[in-house]
């Protein structure tokens, strides 16, 4: 069922049962609210993933990249962090992005082809640009760790990254590094099976998770579709990191459902039957059938959290249709704190002294 | 020149304890050319560190200290081993403050050991100034004197934008007297090093001194030639180059890069949009040629010599 290389030799972490039944000890520091609350911004994300897509389909934005499925891997991580701690994305972590509180339509500035990867405020939302160049941020990441590190702030970075940047020397070079500068950082594979087209067994030979052993490091593998377990082991590695205890690499076990983007043509490549057995391992039904089951939640918070996500999508959409082109002198902008001359002749030249 | 570099370095950590200095041998070692010697000493292992043998890793690692409110200045140890770096500097060194609206600056400096002419094995005698001139976002500086290294060093870590700062490795043993000061022409100005009415020479780097020799020797014969030394390629110092080209309307453009595309190409673009209707003579290149560096044996060959520099300035004199 899995496009996993057959390799048992990694334990996975998990919690609760794609049935929704615990399969361990599910008392992972959450309080009731807290624990209604990933449930909530899991059903508010993938609605706000499936709007976007329409979006894209009705010409509103330009390619996009769903994360459908992948809602517990990026929600359960991102809820573990503190308010001081800092992101550093990919660009298919939309819903990590909405847990950490970046104002959704800047967000999708970048999809709507207005403003390229940082249209929000990295700074104050602790999230770092959206990062299109594979596996780049994991170094950015590590830096930024480092610094905190010499600040004696207290704080982690958690960077991003998929089973295709696994692949790339920047993942080494950052793994590597930040175990020799034991940097407080969190290296967190989602690993959803397909790098676009590549499957995982044509991309490694060995677990993803199993490598930190390489580095000094721990690694951990996750279900990546059990919210709760994610959460805990994520919770883990910030705790160590924060403690000074350096940096921890989770491969977080989950599945891209949809294509690799709106360009993307999945069906050329990979079987329904798989996608349709990973629909039975649902992040979102799982963890509410667990939550009805134990009690925290009714049918009624169900209903109520899917009226809010509506009315949620609604505004977002109404700010992102709304966007049009920044005016043309934004062109010359942001290149240079101080334009020099010779820009500010091309200015002159295309735009005139406007 | 390594002196005054040590100096600038240690004055910027000094001044500023944001400021961090890190890349492969710089710790006990002070570098493979000694520019780093004694700060990790003085400034700690903290501020003053050795990284991995990982360009990708060490640019990367700029990105997110600058996020986090530091100024790095990394060294890569030889232009020939800088190109692991180019997708961090390209994709974002260059980049971030366009893609985030400002709001996120890069004060990063990259020092790189460049250039030919001190017998280097391949891979250590590169030019690579046009990669990073012709990337939008960073500035590019090159210095061709030890007083001028200190000066552009301190600005350039002073500097909120990322500079890429080539250190021409042939000119490391040379001396100058007079005081260490950031006082001067900044990033984006070049310097005349010489006036002269007969022809200018145009260069940056190793090559000043070259071309102050062919000046010299060209002076005893009756030639006065103005030398320009450019110091900053990006930001290019247009006015400067218009108005040493206008004084005799001939110029001689100077570098050790191969000619195809090499900055020569838009320094004579410059020339041409700003001094046409000045020139007395076509404006002609003397440059590496179109081949990878050289070995040891034929770099005298490959580089512009003083007898070439000369023999072009009196051909476009005599034109």
């Amino acid at each position: 069922m899995s496009t996993e290389t057959a390799r048992a030799d990694v334990p996975m972490v998990q919690l609760v049962a794609p049935d929704g039944s615990a399969m361990g000890d599910t008392e992972v520091g959450l309080t009731a609210d807290e624990r209604r609350e990933l449930l909530r911004l899991m059903i508010r994300t993938r609605r706000l993933d499936r709007e976007c897509w329409s979006l894209q389909r009705q010409g509103e934005l330009t390619v996009y990249p769903p994360y459908e499925g992948q809602e517990a891997a990026q929600v359960g991580s991102a809820f573990a962090l503190g308010p001081g701690d800092f992101v550093f994305p990919s660009f298919r972590e939309l819903a990590a992005a909405v847990v950490r509180g970046v104002d959704v339509v800047e967000y999708l500035q970048y999809h709507r082809g207005t403003w390229h990867g940082g249209p929000y405020d990295p700074i104050a939302s602790r999230f770092a640009p959206i990062c299109v160049p594979v596996a780049t941020q994991i170094v950015h990441a590590v830096g930024w760790a480092l610094g905190s590190k010499l600040d004696g702030a207290g704080t982690c970075a958690l960077a991003y990254f998929g089973d295709g940047s696994a692949s790339e020397g920047d993942f080494h070079e950052g793994a590597n590094m930040a175990a020799v500068f034991g940097a407080p950082v969190i290296l967190f594979c989602q690993n959803n099976g397909w790098a676009i087209s590549v499957p995982g067994r044509e991309q490694y030979g060995a677990p993803i998770a199993a490598r930190a052993a390489g580095y000094g490091i721990p690694g951990v593998r996750v279900d990546g579709n059990d919210v709760l377990a994610v959460y805990t082991v994520t919770r883990r590695a910030v705790e160590r990191a924060q403690a000074g205890d350096g940096p921890t690499l989770i491969e977080a076990m989950t599945y891209r459902i949809g294509a690799h983007s709106t360009a993307d043509d999945a069906t050329r490549y990979r079987e329904e039957a798989e996608v349709q057995a990973w629909r039975a391992r649902d992040p979102i039904a799982r963890y509410q059938a667990f939550l009805l089951g134990a009690g925290t939640i009714d049918e009624a918070f169900v209903a109520a959290s899917e009226a809010e996500a509506e009315t949620w999508v609604a505004e977002i959409r109404a700010g992102i249709t709304a966007l049009g082109a920044p005016p043309d002198a934004e062109l010359f902008e942001f290149a240079f704190a101080d334009p020099p001359a010779p820009l500010l002749e091309q200015r002159r030249e295309l735009i005139g002294d406007a | 020149m390594v002196a005054a570099l040590n100096a600038g370095l240690r004055d910027a950590l000094a001044g500023d304890p944001r400021t961090l200095v890190f890349g492969e041998d710089v710790g006990a070692l002070g570098g493979v050319f000694r520019v780093t010697e004694g700060l990790q000493a003085e400034f700690g292992r903290d501020r003053v560190f050795n990284t991995p043998i990982a360009e990708a890793g060490i640019a990367g690692m700029c990105v997110g200290l600058a996020m986090g409110g530091w100024r790095p200045v990394a060294e890569m140890q030889f232009d020939g081993f800088s190109y692991p770096a180019l997708d961090q500097v390209i994709s974002h060194i260059a980049k971030y403050r366009s893609r985030t609206r400002g709001r996120v600056e890069m004060p990063v400096v990259i020092r790189i050991p460049s250039f030919g002419g001190i017998r280097g094995k391949e891979h250590h005698g590169e030019s690579p100034e046009t990669y990073y001139a012709h990337t939008a976002g960073l500035k590019v500086v090159v210095p061709s004197s030890p007083l001028d290294a200190y000066r552009l060093l301190r600005l350039s870590i002073e500097d909120p934008d990322p500079v890429i700062f080539l250190e021409p490795k042939s000119r490391y043993w040379s001396k100058e007297d007079g005081e260490l000061s950031t006082e001067g022409p900044g990033i984006g100005r070049a310097r005349t090093l010489r006036d002269g009415d007969a022809c200018a020479i145009v260069c940056y780097g190793a090559m000043a001194a070259r071309c102050m020799e062919a000046a010299a020797s060209l002076a005893e014969a009756g030639t006065e030639c103005a030398v320009l030394d450019l110091r900053s390629l990006v930001p290019l110092d247009v006015e400067s180059l218009r108005d040493v080209v206008r004084t005799s309307g001939r110029a001689v453009v100077v570098h050790e890069a191969p000619r195809t595309l090499g900055m020569g190409a838009e320094i004579v673009a410059r020339i041409v949009e700003e001094a046409f209707d000045h020139l007395e003579a076509p404006v002609v290149r003397v440059t590496g040629p179109d081949v990878p560096y050289p070995p040891a044996s034929l770099e005298d060959r490959y580089l512009p010599s003083v007898e070439r520099i000369a023999n072009a300035v009196r051909a476009t004199v005599g034109y």
